[in-house]
């Protein structure tokens, strides 16, 4: 007694998992809450969420509901236990819920069709009837040739007073749901797979060195590679005279065990992979620490005509063949800018208006100091005819890798890709059979057609009309 | 000609398709009727050359060649090609089911969104694009998503339209939910509107929308104003509220059958949802993993998509499964449509995300 009592309970709760009931709020659920995080940054400083909660709902009461979200986790919702719960409740249905209906779905699938008494014809939910003359051993070809004709191929049975066609098409269209919803657990593994046995992390490398490691997103983890990465040159384009980036590059070389292995040029939208750990190109940037080993590569043209390319670093003089003209570097900004009083300042910290400050010298007496820009050709000229071009810098700027290690990745694209598939399917094909039995009269046959489809039963109920019509014209023509 | 003189023309088409949809629907003249879909794909072509033409311009300015040159990559274009399939959804139904009433919905959506693409001066120019969206699978994404965000359009004008149709005394709760959607809508409209009028200032349009919304209304400096504001809204929604009968027998007028309306909104979002699913979600994903190496951020341009992805998710399996049909099911058509608002626009104005670059 006290068992039976169990089990019921058991029966409701494995019914309570496999319903839709529990499917539909677990996605409105799921839709809601998902909102907190999209109001309140992510994984943000204190310091923003205060700002957005006291605007939200006023300076006073912004410190309490801060100190309560926290507790609830909405600093960081998408990773805090009640929204892997949810998750989790998600997939738990999807599988119960699955495995409820499979039984009953792949029966109906694999049923083999079977002739239907007129009776049952005629309860279909699409039916028709049309009489033709001639008897049914003559109307026979007349049907399996209209069958055919609507993409039916037809199974044949005699009958008592004539016959029975009966065909199916796209019964494992009823699978289509179930590799939809199948999809979504494979997408959900891979994602665990790459949480758990896979890293996301990022490093600087400045130009000309390497690195062994990276650093995780979170917290302060080293990540040793097992090999090392080069920056060998980092190179970036803008949109003419403007700040914004056209693109950027960096050439990366891999080395393995002292050997190099890999060499390849990456790019946004074009990373690299080595040992299943990829490098995105994610930014850039000057490193005022590495001024001193930075080289500029000048070339010197005196007016009359002698030509020299000069690699130099920071404080190095250098001599115009050609001409009695000397310089010095002095200093270097990544990204100069002169403001309304003439004065010269740095305004961003990236390479976007390169220039050097050198001080000119006329053998050897001081004539005049002035900046040399990288992107400004007119300040390359010196009175006396002489010219320094500004070609090339390297060796100051850094690219700024993601680094990220995912095994899942795979195991998510091969989810999508059955989600695709079983999308599709559900969506846009259906189960559709078709019953014909034919029933000789007196001088004519009447033909009796029922027939199914689980999905768009209005187009299947015109693909009849045709067959019909079809049917009719043999009809007519034979006449 | 450029592109620019062919928009030109589509808008002021379909803003003339607009009047004569209008006038058919009041006096069921035949000959207004052609006319309405003449000039209406007579607009659509202009528009569709001119996107092309703009195509072209684009990359012949970028080099970047023509699979990464699709003119998709800003606001302006994007609700240019959101228009464009509006339209052509709206011109499938008027041959499918041979009915011209509901060219006095679309065309009025499609006209004002034109016209505010004009008013707010967003940004028309061919913008340079940053390195993060050169990339061939923009092309594929962004036509998938707008593609999902027309039917959806759709789906959500069918399924008020329901609405409207059956709610027939004012304290029924569909009644209240479509007046004050429509209220809520129409409120925020106006705002942005004096918004305009009121900071006409040669500011760069990204910076504009988000730094002024709202700030000539609910979020002025002066209490007054925003007292006013405020009480001006819920005089709207009470004005709403009280004459949408109104509504209700203009919407009669159309010769649609509740039967038809539902089946509509049922369609369109079954074929929106698997083209959203494969083209905004799963290519949004593998192009995130091409450029920033993360598949899936949480960010809330991504997060948005995934609550649209539910709530029809909610719709599919509500319907199919649980056999809701009328009223109950329309509203979720319609609160589908509002979450792909918000991730359409309201992402990129109101909150920030690794896609801030699309609001320029």
């Amino acid at each position: 007694m006290e068992e039976k009592k169990n089990k019921s309970v058991i029966d409701k709760f494995w019914d309570l998992l496999a319903s839709v009931q529990l499917a539909i709020i677990i996605f409105a659920l799921i839709a809601l809450t998902s909102i907190i995080g999209t109001i309140l940054e992510q994984r943000a400083d204190e310091a923003r969420n205060l700002q957005v909660l006291a605007k939200l709902f006023g300076e006073s009461v912004a410190p309490a509901l801060y100190t309560v979200f926290n507790k609830l986790g909405f600093m960081d919702m998408y990773h805090s236990w009640w929204f892997i719960t949810l998750l989790i409740l998600f997939s738990v249905n999807l599988i119960i819920c699955s495995l409820d209906r499979l039984p009953k779905v792949w029966k109906l699938t694999t049923e083999p069709m079977a002739p239907s008494p007129e009776e049952k014809l005629r309860k279909f939910l699409i039916t028709r009837e049309i009489v033709i003359k001639g008897p049914a051993a003559t109307v026979r070809d007349t049907v399996t040739d209209a069958l055919k004709q609507i993409g039916f191929k037809s199974q044949e049975v005699t009958e008592e007073k004539g016959f029975q066609f009966f065909s199916q098409k796209g019964p494992y269209s009823r699978l289509g749901v179930f590799i939809t919803h199948f999809s979504i657990l494979i997408i959900l593994c891979g994602a665990i797979i790459g949480l758990r046995f896979g890293f996301k992390g990022y490093v600087n490398v400045p130009e000309g060195t390497a690195t062994n490691l990276a650093f995780a997103d979170r917290g302060t983890r080293n990540i040793p590679l097992g090999f090392e990465v080069r920056c060998d040159n980092f190179d970036v384009e803008f949109y003419g005279m403007s700040d914004m980036p056209k693109e950027y590059k960096s050439w990366l070389t891999v080395i393995k065990d002292g050997r190099e292995v890999l060499k390849k040029s990456i790019a946004v939208n074009d990373p690299l992979t080595y040992e299943g750990i990829t490098f995105y190109q994610s930014s850039y940037g000057f490193m005022n620490e590495y001024m001193d080993r930075g080289i500029f590569l000048f070339r010197l043209v005196s007016a009359n005509g002698q030509s020299s390319d000069v690699q130099l670093r920071p404080g190095d003089s250098f001599q115009i063949q050609g001409s009695n003209i000397s310089g010095k570097i002095l200093n270097f900004s990544p990204a100069l800018r002169i403001d309304e009083h003439g004065h010269a300042f740095t305004y961003a910290n990236q390479m976007n208006n390169p220039a050097v400050l050198i001080d000119f010298s006329e053998s050897g007496t001081r004539t005049l100091t002035g900046w040399i820009l990288k992107r400004h050709p007119e300040t390359w000229q010196l009175p006396n005819g002489d010219r320094v071009e500004f070609l090339d810098y390297w060796g100051v700027e850094f690219t700024g890798l993601q680094v990220r290690k995912d095994p899942g990745v795979w195991i998510v694209y091969f989810g999508c890709i059955a989600m695709s598939i079983g999308l599709f399917i559900a969506f846009f094909m259906s189960h559709r059979k078709i019953w014909v039995k034919l029933i000789e009269e007196k001088n004519s046959t009447k033909i009796l057609v029922g027939a199914t489809a689980n999905k768009n039963r209005a187009a299947f109920e015109r693909k009849i009309d045709t067959l019909l019509s079809l049917l009719g014209r043999k009809e007519k023509g034979e006449k | 000609m450029n592109s620019a003189v062919f928009f030109g023309l589509s808008t002021m088409a379909y803003i003339f398709a607009m009047i004569l949809y209008i006038t058919y629907l009041a006096f069921r003249k035949q000959e207004v009727g052609i006319l309405a879909t003449t000039i209406t794909i007579a607009g659509f072509i202009s528009q569709t050359s001119a996107i092309f033409l703009r195509w072209g311009e684009f990359a012949d300015l970028s080099g970047m060649g023509i699979l990464k040159s699709a003119p998709l990559t800003n606001l302006y274009e994007s609700l240019v090609f959101f228009v464009w399939c509006l339209i052509l959804g709206y011109l499938i139904i008027e041959f499918k089911f041979k009915n011209r009433s509901f060219g006095a919905f679309v065309t009025p959506i499609a006209s004002l969104m034109l016209a505010f693409i004009d008013l707010t001066g967003v940004s028309k120019e061919i913008q340079p694009l940053v390195p993060a969206l050169k990339s061939n699978w923009l092309l594929a994404h962004v036509t998938m998503s707008f593609f999902a965000y027309a039917t959806f359009a759709l789906s959500c004008s069918t399924g008020l339209m329901y609405l409207i149709l059956t709610s027939k005394k004012r304290n029924e709760g569909s009644y209240f939910f479509w007046t004050i959607t429509f209220g809520i809508s129409f409120v925020v409209l106006v705002a942005m509107g004096i918004d305009l009028l009121a900071f006409k200032v040669a500011v760069k349009p990204d910076v504009f929308i988000q730094s002024y919304l709202f700030k000539a209304s609910f979020l002025n400096p002066s209490t007054t104003i925003k007292i006013i504001s405020w009480v001006m809204a819920f005089t709207t929604g009470i004005l709403i509220w009280r004459y949408g009968l109104l509504l209700n027998s203009i919407v009669r007028k159309f010769n649609v059958t509740v039967e038809m309306l539902d089946e509509i909104t049922y369609k369109s979002i079954a074929i929106g949802f698997p083209v959203f699913t494969l083209g905004g979600l799963i290519f949004g994903a593998i192009w995130a993993d091409q450029a920033w190496g993360v598949y899936w951020s949480w960010d809330p341009k991504e997060t948005w998509s995934l609550i649209t992805w539910f709530i029809y998710a909610f719709y599919l399996h509500g319907r199919l499964l649980k056999g809701w049909r009328g009223k109950k099911i329309a509203i979720v058509a319609v609160v589908g449509f509002v979450a792909v608002m918000f991730t359409y626009l309201g992402v990129n104005l109101l909150l920030s995300g690794l896609h801030a670059y699309g609001s320029g």
